[in-house]
């Protein structure tokens, strides 16, 4: 099966061949168009699906007599994801420039109004200025807090010893739980009357505590509640980094007598640095997505509402389905240019070394 | 490693441990930090076997015995099993109405969604993580981008247009709908980690199976493969763990035959007329916890052991 020379017979547009891609494309598209034309919507809805298996049928063989093995085995990933992912956000895109809401029947054009609505209104503008101030809050709170405790306890478990797999599992529960239960039980430890912070306070200082009567009390116990539940994300990770350090470094190190702290900077810190960056970033994506935690433990009240919890308020809540796409979008801008910076930093530093 | 301790005791130059092991000192300064991380769990899992009033009671109760008249009467609780029973069996009334939990169902539902979608994701994100790593395509970092960012957004904007598209094609509260969509979930996380895998692996073991012969696949499947079973395991236990407990899409998207646990736990917390049954809810979570928990644990060698293969420097 050596076959050195690669055949490239170049596939005119009339062979009929299997891997011919061009031909598929003119000939799906063809019959597409005269199945939603002449056939009611649910049958031209399955055509339609069959022409798309049979252009990407066709792209699949010619990859695969081409050798180009990386489109080959990335297709699958990027079908479902354009299915799932990006096919519905260009849907929302389109929906942000009509005047659309989910619980009546019309559809308008109204190109650019609803992003201007939200920019400029004089009500709108300052409370989306607001949340947003307040999703960048909770983002770096939340994820320095955890980056921090993630780190130490990863130090911690560095180490062999006696019983590491039972302390180990015990600090990796937390993730495990459901927002919702930890919502719900974060609020009865937070509780005035029941919660088990405000009865030690109690007896402390002998008035009644009520976490959430403040902005910072509010903040705090969200960022809490939060950076306790995913601090074992970052840890585990952290911990991957660490256990992978051949240990023969250390060694070296110690017979040269090199001071903690640079032993930490020259040796750890680069065996853990990708999957700390890899940490940041996924901790950050999740921290500016965060919602489920302030639905059950303030409801947004005491001004913890954050981007994500107003646009679920528009969208599902006041049913003002083209005004959240809209948001959703601007949110997505934003979203992009912290990940390019983050990238932009990440391939920086791997270039230095 | 092995040769250069050997090296040393051969010298007379005894340590108390190797380096990078510590003895039964730290195995109690780390219990006592892990204790205090778990506490919250651990009064979950206390709760579970309360009754109503004294999950509310002031002061707390934390202990199921008194340990022989050790600790005050006040803090002690009757140890019952009534919650983890009810959950099962006995109906719950909702503002008078007596209707089945039907949790034994939405326990199943949990396990078979997401137990299916985080295997399709491994199998469809290793394949295409493998691709990345090895056949970078054309504007590679730009793919790897777009897979990332479509991680970023709040789920409620690809939410309405899924929920319409699910409509259309009668998918809405089905098992291959929401199974599809966990999938995609789950996709940039598993391409992002294995690929990081891959990336670390020495060319050269596989240039070596090259030259003898193997083919692409053989490649993939005998050499490459290997070397990332613990990368597979890591990434499978992240998927689960996410999957096993997303909230808003299941929300959404199941249907009351489909419905997911968190949901059901979700709708149990608002739905009592009477407020939160503190009880009834521990108990579901601690058993909702469970199987996570096991399955976190039997991989957990692979993951310790493993997640070295990740990032070993060539």
């Amino acid at each position: 099966m050596t076959t050195t020379v690669i055949q490239s017979t170049p596939s005119s547009l009339t062979t009929l061949a299997p891997d011919n891609w061009k031909l598929a494309i003119i000939g799906g598209l063809g019959v597409s168009i005269l199945a939603c034309l002449a056939l009611p919507a649910t049958i031209s809805f399955w055509i339609v699906a069959l022409m798309v298996a049979i252009v990407a049928a066709a792209f699949v063989v010619n990859a695969y007599r081409r050798h180009y093995y990386g489109g080959l085995l990335a297709a699958p990933a990027i079908a479902v994801l354009f299915v799932m992912n990006i096919f519905p956000l260009l849907w929302s895109l389109g929906l942000s420039f009509f005047a659309y809401q989910s619980n009546q029947q019309t559809i308008r054009f109204v190109g650019l109004a609803n992003y201007s609505k939200l920019l400029t209104d004089d009500l709108k503008a300052p409370e989306l200025w607001a949340n947003l101030t307040n999703t960048a809050m909770f983002t770096v709170l939340t994820v320095s807090v955890q980056m921090l405790t993630g780190f130490l306890l990863a130090v911690l478990f560095a180490k062999q010893f006696p019983l590491r797999r039972y302390l180990l599992i015990l600090v990796l529960t937390p993730m495990m739980l459901s927002v919702v239960a930890v919502g719900v039980f974060f609020s009865y430890y937070y509780d005035p009357t029941f919660g088990i912070i405000s009865q030690v306070i109690k007896a402390w200082t002998g008035e009644q505590f009520i976490l959430f009567s403040s902005k910072t009390g509010a903040v705090a116990g969200i960022v809490f509640a939060d950076a306790w539940m995913w601090s074992p994300f970052v840890m585990l990770l952290v911990l991957a980094g660490l256990v992978s350090v051949p240990t023969y470094l250390y060694e070296a190190a110690a017979i040269d007598r090199v001071g903690s702290w640079r032993r930490f900077w020259t040796i750890t810190f680069p065996y853990i640095r990708g999957l700390l960056m890899l940490a940041l970033l996924f901790r950050t994506i999740e921290a500016f997505k965060m919602a489920d935690l302030i639905i059950l433990l303030t409801k947004g009240g005491n001004d913890t509402m954050t981007i994500s919890y107003h646009v679920i308020r528009i969208a599902n809540e006041q049913n003002k389905t083209s005004e959240g796409a809209a948001l959703s979008y601007l949110l997505l801008f934003v979203v992009i240019v912290l990940t390019n910076l983050y990238l932009y930093i990440a391939n920086r530093r791997s270039q230095g070394n | 490693m092995a040769t250069s301790t050997t090296t040393w005791e051969k010298l007379g130059f005894r340590k108390a441990f190797r380096v990078g092991e510590a003895g039964w000192g730290h195995t109690l300064w780390v219990a006592l930090v892990s204790f205090i991380y778990f506490l919250p769990v651990l009064i979950i899992v206390i709760t579970s076997f309360k009754v109503q009033n004294e999950a509310l009671s002031v002061p707390a109760k934390f202990f199921p015995t008194s340990f022989f008249g050790l600790i005050p009467e006040q803090y002690v609780f009757t140890p019952t099993l009534e919650n983890f029973t009810s959950v099962f069996s006995r109906a719950f009334t909702t503002g008078g109405a007596v209707e089945s939990t039907g949790f034994d169902r939405y326990f199943f539902n949990s396990m078979f969604i997401a137990g299916s979608s985080v295997l399709l994701a491994l199998v469809i994100g290793t394949l295409a993580a493998f691709g990345f790593s090895r056949y970078p395509l054309k504007g590679n970092d730009t793919y790897l981008f777009i897979i990332l960012t479509t991680r970023m957004l709040p789920a409620i904007v690809v939410i309405i247009p899924i929920i319409l598209m699910f409509r259309i094609v009668g998918l809405s509260g089905s098992y291959p709908g929401i199974i599809f969509l966990y999938t995609a979930f789950n996709l940039p996380f598993t391409i992002w980690m294995m690929k990081s895998f891959f990336d670390e692996l020495s060319l050269d073991v596989e240039d070596a199976a090259r030259i003898d012969g193997s083919s692409e696949l053989r490649v993939f499947f005998k050499v490459c493969l290997p070397q990332v079973v613990a990368g597979l395991a890591a990434t499978f236990v992240f998927g689960l763990i996410l999957t096993w407990n997303e909230f808003l899409f299941a929300l959404l998207l199941t249907g009351a035959d489909t419905r997911t646990v968190p949901v059901a736990m979700n709708q149990a917390v608002a739905g009592g007329g009477i407020g939160v049954l503190w009880g009834l809810l521990a108990a579901i979570e601690t058993l909702f916890l469970i199987p996570v928990f096991l399955v976190t644990f039997f991989l957990q060698n692979h993951l310790l052991r493993g997640v070295t293969f990740g990032t070993v420097k060539r």
